[in-house]
């Protein structure tokens, strides 16, 4: 991934570069530390970690309103109530316990399902914009603004009814989370 | 001169930071705290270390250095360690992007802004560093094995996450009327409109500041540590250096949310009505004490709220974050776009709305005071001549 992206883009030569392998690699060390610790504090610390990193390589394209927001909700946000739910658990594993239990044989069928289009996709884009602009992520119609103005005019402009259709179906789920969440009308005051 | 150069430059102030905002902490702010507290419940308040008192953060420090550092048996040892230092670090992060003053001049053809990196996402950037903060608190109760700790951290996690919310709601409602993330930039308009953002927002302001107080665990929504019911919270199995890094980390986040309702809503280092001929001497000051006495204001605030205000309860913390506080920031935020969309390309909408809130708030407590001065003599016209004597008396 980092050799396809690298090539002729501006963005990732020189020390750009290296810091981004250097991120993707801890990024992918984290993620499997994740599944691999047998203390679910432990995964979620790790995945904290990862969500972190992530940041670091939007940041490191120019993104810096995708890295903010990533660790402002994922960070921020989401790994509080995973901790939270985790604490309220509060399963300690007993020592001896297998981190991978009876799943072997599927995922390594599921594997090429998942990886073959994967590979395929990165092997022909050639990801053309990125790297003959790197001012991609922060224009609006040819001017560089930055990347807060970017994002905001693609959502609110460009892709308006995409957004607003997601934003009602995750209002949707929450109303649903609500009401199978109450055990009757009558008892909540 | 060769040596001032931009990058050492930027790495002094880094390390400035690093060292004077730990020792403002020790030896400024926790002093003023128990002397303000002592004045406030009527009794002396540390005066025995040093003149008035005046070295007793020096005190502080050397007992907290010297204790035993206590691990409880069954603790996660890595994240009982870990806990204190995350804590710390996003504190002083979020520092890094605080304007406290424009440039100065160091030497010759030398000089420097007072902030250390003045980037395009910079309200977002605190945001985003500030909630990491919260880590430090969940864990630090997980990692403890403590009921009463545990309790702490489940409580904190679900107050932040929930007072994070109107946080960045009222700051939403600013951005329109700054237009830009960038803090230094958010102070350069409030210069050019002649309006500090505090009147116009002067919701915003109530909204975020209620929410900062929550946000940093502090009286009355000090529910995390709350010491009558779960003997000090989060921090009950810390002690020594740990338990002055969870210290450090609180007051730090108390001075990242001064500075930036400072910066945001009070104009940063600009004197009040600076654009005022009649005022125009107030630019004798500094503009960084101007910045600094603003944020004084705001921890001697923090102080004032702990010597006076009751704790809430929990489910009180919650029904009004959730109730009244994230509504009342969105309808906020309703107002100041259509305050903007009055008159489309100036400012006169955000000036009217001003005004107007100006003029509620003196309504407010107008009213407030005539309710207490009617339920004072209600109150005394209720109780027998004779007994009014003598409570006067005692």
């Amino acid at each position: 991934m980092g050799a396809a992206e690298a090539a002729g883009s501006a963005l990732l030569t020189g020390v750009a570069g290296w810091l981004f392998v250097g991120f993707a690699l801890l990024i992918l060390g984290t993620a499997i530390a994740v599944v691999w610790s047998k203390n679910p504090v432990h995964s979620a610390l790790f995945l904290l970690a990862s969500f972190l990193l992530v940041a670091c390589v939007f940041i490191l394209e120019e993104a810096e309103f995708v890295g903010a927001v990533q660790i402002l909700v994922y960070a921020g946000g989401i790994m509080v109530l995973f901790l939270f739910v985790i604490m309220l658990v509060h399963q300690r594993t007993a020592a001896g316990t297998p981190a991978f239990q009876h799943q072997w044989d599927i995922a390594l069928l599921l594997l090429p399902v998942f990886l073959i289009p994967f590979l395929y996709i990165l092997g022909t884009e050639k990801f053309t914009d990125i790297a003959r602009n790197p001012d991609a992520f922060r224009a609006v119609a040819g001017r560089v603004i930055g990347n807060t103005e970017a994002v905001s005019w693609l959502m609110f402009r460009d892709y308006l009814l995409p957004f607003e259709v997601a934003s009602v179906f995750l209002l949707v789920a929450m109303i649903g989370a609500v009401v199978l969440g109450k055990r009757s009308f009558e008892k909540v005051d | 001169m060769k040596i001032l150069t931009p990058t050492f430059l930027t790495y002094v102030k880094v390390l400035l930071i690093v060292a004077v905002v730990p020792a403002i902490v020790g030896f400024v702010i926790v002093l003023a705290e128990r002397r303000i507290m002592g004045f406030m419940q009527v009794r002396l308040g540390p005066n025995r270390v040093g003149p008035k008192g005046t070295l007793q953060g020096l005190a502080d420090l050397l007992k907290l250095v010297t204790k035993e550092d206590v691990t409880p048996a069954r603790a996660e040892k890595f994240v009982h360690f870990l806990a204190p230092v995350l804590a710390v670090i996003p504190a002083l992060t979020a520092l890094a992007v605080i304007p406290m003053g424009p440039s100065i001049r160091l030497a010759r053809h030398v000089s420097t802004p007072l902030w250390v990196a003045d980037i395009n996402i910079g309200l977002l950037f605190l945001l985003a560093i500030t909630s990491i903060g919260v880590y430090g608190i969940i864990l630090g109760g997980w990692a403890s094995n403590n009921k009463y700790s545990m309790l702490g951290g489940l409580r904190s996690a679900a107050q932040l996450v929930s007072y994070e919310v109107p946080m960045g709601l009222s700051l939403v409602a600013v951005l329109l009327m700054t237009r830009s993330l960038s803090l230094v930039e958010i102070v350069m308009r409030q210069d050019r409109m002649q309006l500090w953002f505090v009147f116009p927002g002067l919701l915003s302001f109530f909204l975020y500041f209620v929410s900062g107080v929550a946000e940093t665990n502090r009286n009355p929504f000090d529910l995390p540590e709350a010491e009558s019911e779960l003997v000090s919270g989060f921090n009950t199995e810390y002690s020594g250096v740990k338990f002055a890094f969870f210290f450090l980390g609180e007051y730090a986040a108390m001075i990242i949310i001064s500075c930036v309702a400072v910066t945001v809503f009070f104009g940063g280092w600009l004197p009040p009505f600076g654009h005022v001929k009649a005022l125009s001497f107030l630019h004798i000051v500094p503009p960084f004490l101007w910045f600094l006495a603003k944020v004084g204001f705001f921890i001697f605030c923090y102080i004032w709220f702990r010597s006076t205000f009751p704790r809430y309860r929990f489910d009180q913390l919650m029904a009004l974050g959730w109730k009244w506080m994230i509504p009342l920031s969105l309808v906020n935020i309703v107002i100041v776009a259509l305050a903007i969309l009055w008159t489309p390309g100036r400012t006169d909408g955000l000036v009217r709305l001003g005004w107007l809130f100006g003029a509620l708030f003196l309504l407010m407590f107008f009213l407030a005071k005539l309710r207490q001065a009617l339920a004072r003599r209600d109150r005394l016209a209720s109780e027998p001549a004779g007994t009014r004597q003598s409570a006067l008396k005692a």
